[in-house]
C-alpha cells in the first residue's frame, strides 16, 4: 500500500447568496491521492471539479469559503495555513499547470528567465547549476533545441510548446503533486495527444502524483490510474480508470460515456435529457434524479451515500447501481441515422475558390484586385448535394471556418466561384446578394454566448429573421416563434427569457431555431457543439439530425472533432493549410487508405477507452503559412517520398471506395502501407 | 421553495427595471448622497419661483451689502438684492441649459460614434480625425466666438454647448461599439442581410446604451462647470437673470468684506456638480460598468 500524500475529508465549499443563504458548490467531498498515482477528476462545467482541484493546493476563489472539512497534505491542513506557510508548499510541494499556458506565461520575459525564476524560488542552486537545470528541464519536456529555446519569448512558441514550458516550470521545484487544470483543452488534436504522452512519461519517470482535471473523458482515459466523477458538487463515482470506463456503475457516468461520439461507430450518440442542477437548488434526494432513467421514488426523497463496492474497488453514489451491473449494458451503441436521403441535385458548388487575408497593396486596392500568390485557402472544389451533411475537418489554421465565412458572404473570395442552385453565381459581396439568397444560407456559430444578443429576449431574437424575411407581425409572428421553439424542443415560456437565463444547451437551441426561422436551404454550422458539454452536445447533434430529416436542409458542418464529424456527416472533406487533402463519404474517410494527414488526425483522436492509445505519427509542429510549392502537408508528412512532394502539387486519386485522396503515393501502395 | 435562485430573476418591465437600478444606486452611501443632492436641486429649481421670499431683480439702495440676518438669510448683494432668492433661482437656468445641452451631446455624439464604429474604414478615419481636430480647439475660445456672433440666448447656448461636449461622447460610443461588433450576433445579423440602420437600432444600441448614458451623465457635470465659467466671463446668461456664475463674477471683488454674496452661489454650484458626479458613478456601478476600466477620453 503506497503512501497517501493528500487527503480530502468531508470538504464542502460554498458562498453566500444575495438573499443571505449559504449555497454549497462542493458537498462532502472525500478522496485520497496516493504517491505516484494519477487521478483524473472529470465532470461537466459547473460540477465543482476546478474548485476541488484548487482547494487541493489550499486556494479558494474569492467569494467562496470552506464550510466544513479539511484538505490534508501530508497530514497538515492546507485550508488552515497562513499565506506564508502556503508559499512554502506551493511550487515546491504542489505545483499547478494552468489551462492556457499562453496566458500564464509573462509575455515580455524570455522563457529561460521564467523557469530560472521558479528555480530561484524553489531550489537552492547557484547560477551555473540553474542554467544547467534549465536546459535539463527543457530537454525533459521534449522541446526542440533546449539551448536556444531558453532565449525565446512565449509568443515565439506554439500552443503545445507553451504548455510544455508550463510543465517544465511546474517541475522546477520537484513537486510531489502536480495539479493540471484542463491542460490540453485549447490545443489541436495532434498536439493534445503529444502533450498527454509527455505527461504520462513524466508521471512514470519522476514518480510525481498528478491530479488531472478535465471535462474530456478521452484525455482522462489516456493518463489516469484512477478516476473521480463529479456531478453537481458531489463525487458520484470513484474507482480504477479501467473499471470506470468499461463498466460504469453510476447512471450519470454511463450516460456520459454513451453520449461521447466514437470513431468506431457510425451514427449519433445517445443523449441524456436535461441539464445539471444549479448549485443551491437541490434540497432533498439524489442530485441526478431528474435525468436518471433508473430513478425510483426512493431516490426522490433520499440522497444516496457513497457506497464502496469491494469486487470492483469502486465507490458509487447510487441506490440502483446493481441494476446497471445486471443490465450488462453495451456502451458501444448508437442511434442509427436515416440513410443518406440526399438527392443528386447539387445545391452549392465551390469552384476553384481561393481566399486571401493578405492586406492589399495600395495599387491593387485601386484596381480592386488581390494579388496574393500564396493565399490562405486555395483551389477548393466541392460540390454539395441537396440534403446532405458535408463536414469540413482540420486543425486550427486549416481554413475551414474561412471557407464557411465566404460561403455566407462575410469574406470576399480572391478567385473562383460559389454557385448556388442551378449554377447561379453568388456574389462574394454580401451587399450584392439578393434577399432570397441571403435567406437561403444561414449560419450557426460556435459560441451561443456571443451569437445571441444579451439584451434581447428569446422572442426578440427569433423575431429578427421572421420580420426581415417574411414581414410577419402580431399574432402570426408569435405563432411562428412558438412553432420554432417547439421544433427545437423548448417550451413557450422561453419567449420572455434572456440568454443569460438559459443554459449552454438551451442557448444553442435558440441559435438553431433562429437559423431555421429563415426556412433556409443550407445551414452553415461553425463548430456548433465545441462550446457545449458532452451530454448537451449529443442532444444538439440529435436535434440537428432530426430537423434535417424533417425539413431536408443541407448542412455544411465545420469541426475539429473527428468523432463528432463521424457521427453527423454523410461526407467529409479534410483540409490542411487551406488545401483539400481528402474528400469522400464519411464511412470511407475513416477507413484506410487515407491521406497521410487524415491518418495522423485519426491516430491522435482520444477515445474514452484505456485500451485505445493514440498513435503519434507526425511531429506536432505548427506551420504558420502554407508552403508555396508542392503538397500542403510536406512539412509534417510521415510518408514523404522525396523532392516531388516539395515541388509538385499532388494529383487527385480516387480509391475503390469512392474517396478522393490528394497524394503522390499511389493509392494502392498507400493502402498496403497503412494496413 | 427557493429553487434556481441564481438563474431565475423574473421578467421585469422597463419601469421596474429603472426602479431596480435606482435602488441599487441608493444602496451605497455615495450613491444615496449623490441622488439626494441632485433630487434636492431639481426640486428646488422647480419650486423656487413660488417660494422665493423677494423679487430677484428688486434693487434697493437701502439694503446694500447687508450681512445675513433673519430677514435676509444669505444677506444682500451690492445692488441690495436678496442673495437667498437669487441663489435658489440661480440653479434654474444652469440646470435647464446643461440638461438639454447634454441631451443634444448624447444624441449626436452617441449616434455618430456608433455609426463610425459600425462602418469603420475610410469614413471612420475621416470623421475621427475631424473630431480630433475639434478636440484640439480650446472650447472656451470657440464658445466666446459663437456667443459674441449669435448672442447669449439659451437657444444659442444649448446647441453650442451640446456640440462641444458631444465630441468626447463620440469616442466613447465608438469604442463601445467596437467591443460589440466583433461579437457573433452582429456577424449573424449581417449575414442575414439586415441594413446598417436595423443593426444599429436592434443589435448595437441596447448593448452600448449603458456606457453612453454614463458618459453623458459625466459630461453633464462638466458642462455645468463650463456654462458657469461662461457666465462668469460675462458670456453666459445676461443680467439681471439670476445665475451662479454671474453672481460669483459680480461679487468676487467684494469677497474680502461681503463674503456671503459669493459663498452661497459657490456652494450651490459645487454641490450640484459633486452630486451629479456621485450619481453618475453610482449609475455606472449599478449598470455594471466600472468607469475606472474605461479609456480616459
Amino acid at each position: 500500500m503506497s503512501e497517501i500524500i493528500e487527503s480530502i475529508k468531508n470538504l464542502s465549499i460554498g458562498f453566500n447568496s444575495q438573499k443571505g443563504k449559504q449555497i454549497s458548490i462542493l458537498r462532502n467531498v472525500s478522496t485520497n491521492i496516493k504517491k505516484g498515482e494519477t487521478v483524473g477528476i472529470v465532470g461537466e462545467s459547473g460540477s465543482g471539479k476546478s474548485t476541488l482541484a484548487l482547494a487541493m493546493m489550499g486556494y479558494i476563489k474569492q467569494g467562496l469559503f470552506p464550510l466544513k472539512g479539511e484538505c490534508l497534505f501530508k497530514s497538515e491542513d492546507l485550508l488552515k495555513m497562513s499565506s506564508r506557510q502556503l508559499e512554502k508548499i506551493r511550487g515546491r510541494k504542489i505545483a499547478m499547470i494552468p489551462q492556457n499556458a499562453g496566458q500564464a506565461l509573462t509575455p515580455n520575459l524570455k522563457i529561460g528567465y521564467q523557469i530560472d525564476e521558479a528555480l530561484r524560488l524553489h531550489t537552492d542552486l547557484n547560477k551555473t547549476e540553474r542554467d544547467k537545470k534549465i536546459s535539463e528541464l527543457l530537454n525533459k519536456v521534449r522541446l526542440p533545441s533546449p539551448e536556444t529555446m531558453a532565449f525565446r519569448y512565449p509568443h515565439e512558441l506554439s500552443g503545445g510548446q507553451q504548455q510544455r514550458v508550463a510543465v517544465a516550470m511546474a517541475l522546477a521545484g520537484k513537486p510531489d503533486l502536480l495539479l493540471l487544470d484542463e491542460p490540453t483543452t485549447g490545443l489541436d488534436v495532434t498536439t493534445q495527444a503529444h502533450v498527454l504522452e509527455l505527461l504520462r512519461f513524466i508521471a512514470k519517470d519522476t514518480g510525481t502524483s498528478m491530479i488531472y482535471v478535465s471535462h474530456d473523458l478521452g484525455a482522462i482515459a489516456q493518463v489516469s490510474d484512477r478516476i473521480v466523477v463529479m456531478y453537481a458538487g458531489e463525487i458520484v463515482l470513484e474507482g480504477p480508470a479501467r473499471k470506470i470506463l468499461k463498466e460504469p456503475i453510476h447512471p450519470y457516468t454511463y450516460g456520459l460515456l454513451k453520449s461521447i461520439p466514437k470513431l468506431s461507430l457510425a451514427g449519433l450518440p445517445a443523449s441524456m435529457p436535461g441539464s445539471q442542477p444549479q448549485p443551491g437548488s437541490i434540497n432533498e434526494g439524489c442530485s441526478f434524479y431528474d435525468r436518471c432513467n433508473l430513478a425510483t421514488d426512493h431516490c426522490k426523497k433520499n440522497s444516496p451515500d457513497l457506497e464502496h463496492i469491494k469486487e470492483l474497488d469502486t465507490n458509487v453514489r447510487c441506490f440502483n447501481h446493481k441494476e446497471l451491473i445486471n443490465q450488462n449494458n453495451n456502451l458501444q451503441t448508437s442511434i442509427t441515422k436515416k440513410s443518406n436521403n440526399s438527392e443528386e441535385i447539387e445545391v452549392l458548388k465551390l469552384k476553384d475558390v481561393s481566399i486571401s487575408y493578405a492586406k492589399q497593396k495600395f495599387f491593387d486596392q485601386l484596381l480592386n484586385k488581390i494579388s496574393d500568390q500564396n493565399p490562405t485557402v486555395k483551389d477548393i472544389n466541392i460540390d454539395i448535394k441537396k440534403g446532405e451533411t458535408i463536414a469540413l475537418v482540420g486543425e486550427s489554421g486549416s481554413g475551414k471556418s474561412t471557407i464557411l465565412k465566404s460561403i455566407a458572404g462575410l469574406l470576399k473570395t480572391k478567385d473562383g466561384q460559389i454557385k448556388f442552385e442551378n449554377d447561379r453565381i453568388l456574389s462574394s459581396d454580401l451587399k450584392m446578394r439578393n434577399p432570397n439568397d441571403l435567406r437561403a444560407i444561414q449560419l450557426i456559430f460556435q459560441n451561443p454566448d456571443e451569437s445571441l444578443n444579451p439584451n434581447h429576449t428569446v422572442e426578440q431574437i427569433l423575431s429578427q429573421p421572421l420580420k426581415l424575411y417574411f414581414n410577419l407581425s402580431g399574432e402570426e409572428l408569435k405563432k411562428n416563434i412558438i412553432d420554432l421553439l417547439k421544433k427545437v424542443r423548448l417550451g413557450e415560456f422561453y419567449m420572455s427569457r434572456y440568454p443569460r437565463q438559459l443554459s449552454g444547451g438551451e442557448k444553442q437551441r435558440v441559435a438553431v431555431a433562429r437559423a431555421f426561422a429563415a426556412k433556409p436551404d443550407i445551414i452553415l454550422c461553425d463548430e456548433v457543439t465545441s462550446a457545449l458539454d458532452v451530454s448537451v452536445q449529443a442532444a444538439v447533434l440529435n436535434l440537428l439530425q432530426q430537423l434535417k430529416e424533417d425539413l431536408g436542409t443541407t448542412y455544411v458542418f465545420v469541426s475539429h472533432d473527428l468523432a463528432v464529424v463521424r457521427a453527423i456527416s454523410d461526407r467529409v472533406a479534410v483540409l490542411y493549410q487551406g488545401r483539400l487533402c481528402e474528400i469522400g463519404p464519411s464511412q470511407n474517410v475513416y477507413k484506410f487508405p487515407s491521406h497521410p494527414y487524415t491518418e495522423v488526425l485519426l491516430g491522435a483522436v482520444l477515445e474514452p477507452d484505456p485500451d485505445i492509445k493514440p498513435k503519434l505519427v507526425a511531429e506536432d509542429i505548427v506551420e504558420e503559412k502554407p508552403p508555396e510549392k508542392g503538397c500542403s502537408f510536406q512539412g509534417r508528412c510521415p510518408r514523404k517520398i522525396g523532392d516531388i512532394c516539395n515541388l509538385e502539387v499532388p494529383p487527385w486519386q480516387i480509391g475503390e471506395n469512392g474517396n478522393a485522396i490528394r497524394c503522390h503515393i499511389n493509392i494502392d501502395e498507400l493502402a498496403s502501407l497503412q494496413q | 421553495m427557493e429553487s434556481n435562485l441564481i438563474t431565475e430573476d423574473k421578467q421585469k418591465n422597463k419601469l421596474e427595471k429603472a426602479f431596480e437600478i435606482l435602488k441599487t444606486m441608493a444602496s451605497k452611501p455615495s450613491g444615496l448622497i449623490g441622488l439626494t443632492i441632485v433630487l434636492f436641486h431639481v426640486i428646488l429649481a422647480l419650486i423656487s419661483p413660488y417660494i422665493a421670499p423677494y423679487d430677484y431683480k428688486a434693487i434697493s439702495p437701502n439694503t446694500m451689502l447687508l450681512a445675513p440676518s433673519a430677514e435676509h438669510w444669505f444677506g444682500t448683494d451690492s445692488l441690495g438684492r436678496d442673495v437667498f432668492t437669487r441663489t435658489i433661482l440661480g440653479g434654474r437656468t444652469a440646470l435647464t441649459v446643461t440638461f438639454f445641452g447634454s441631451l443634444i451631446a448624447l444624441l449626436w455624439g452617441g449616434l455618430l460614434g456608433i455609426f463610425c464604429g459600425l462602418v469603420g474604414g475610410k469614413i471612420d478615419d475621416v470623421v475621427m480625425r475631424v473630431v480630433d481636430a475639434f478636440l484640439s480647439i480650446p472650447w472656451i475660445l470657440a464658445m466666446l466666438l459663437i456667443v459674441s456672433l449669435l448672442g447669449t440666448s439659451t437657444e444659442v447656448l444649448i446647441p453650442a454647448l451640446g456640440f462641444f461636449y458631444g465630441k468626447g461622447i463620440v469616442r466613447v460610443a465608438r469604442a463601445a461599439t467596437h467591443d460589440v461588433i466583433a461579437k457573433d450576433f452582429i456577424v449573424s445579423a449581417r449575414a442575414r442581410g439586415h441594413s446598417n440602420m436595423s443593426i444599429i437600432w436592434n443589435e448595437i444600441i441596447p448593448n452600448v446604451r449603458d456606457a453612453i448614458l454614463v458618459e453623458g451623465a459625466m459630461r453633464w457635470s462638466w458642462m455645468l462647470l463650463g456654462f458657469s465659467s461662461l457666465s462668469f466671463l460675462g458670456f453666459g446668461v445676461s443680467p439681471p437673470t439670476p445665475d451662479w456664475g454671474l453672481m460669483i463674477s459680480n461679487a468676487r471683488g467684494l469677497m474680502s468684506f461681503a463674503y456671503w454674496s459669493v459663498i452661497a452661489p459657490i456652494v450651490g454650484l459645487s454641490s450640484l456638480i459633486i452630486g451629479i458626479n456621485l450619481t453618475a458613478d453610482a449609475f455606472a456601478k449599478a449598470l455594471g460598468i466600472d468607469r475606472s476600466t474605461k479609456a480616459p477620453v
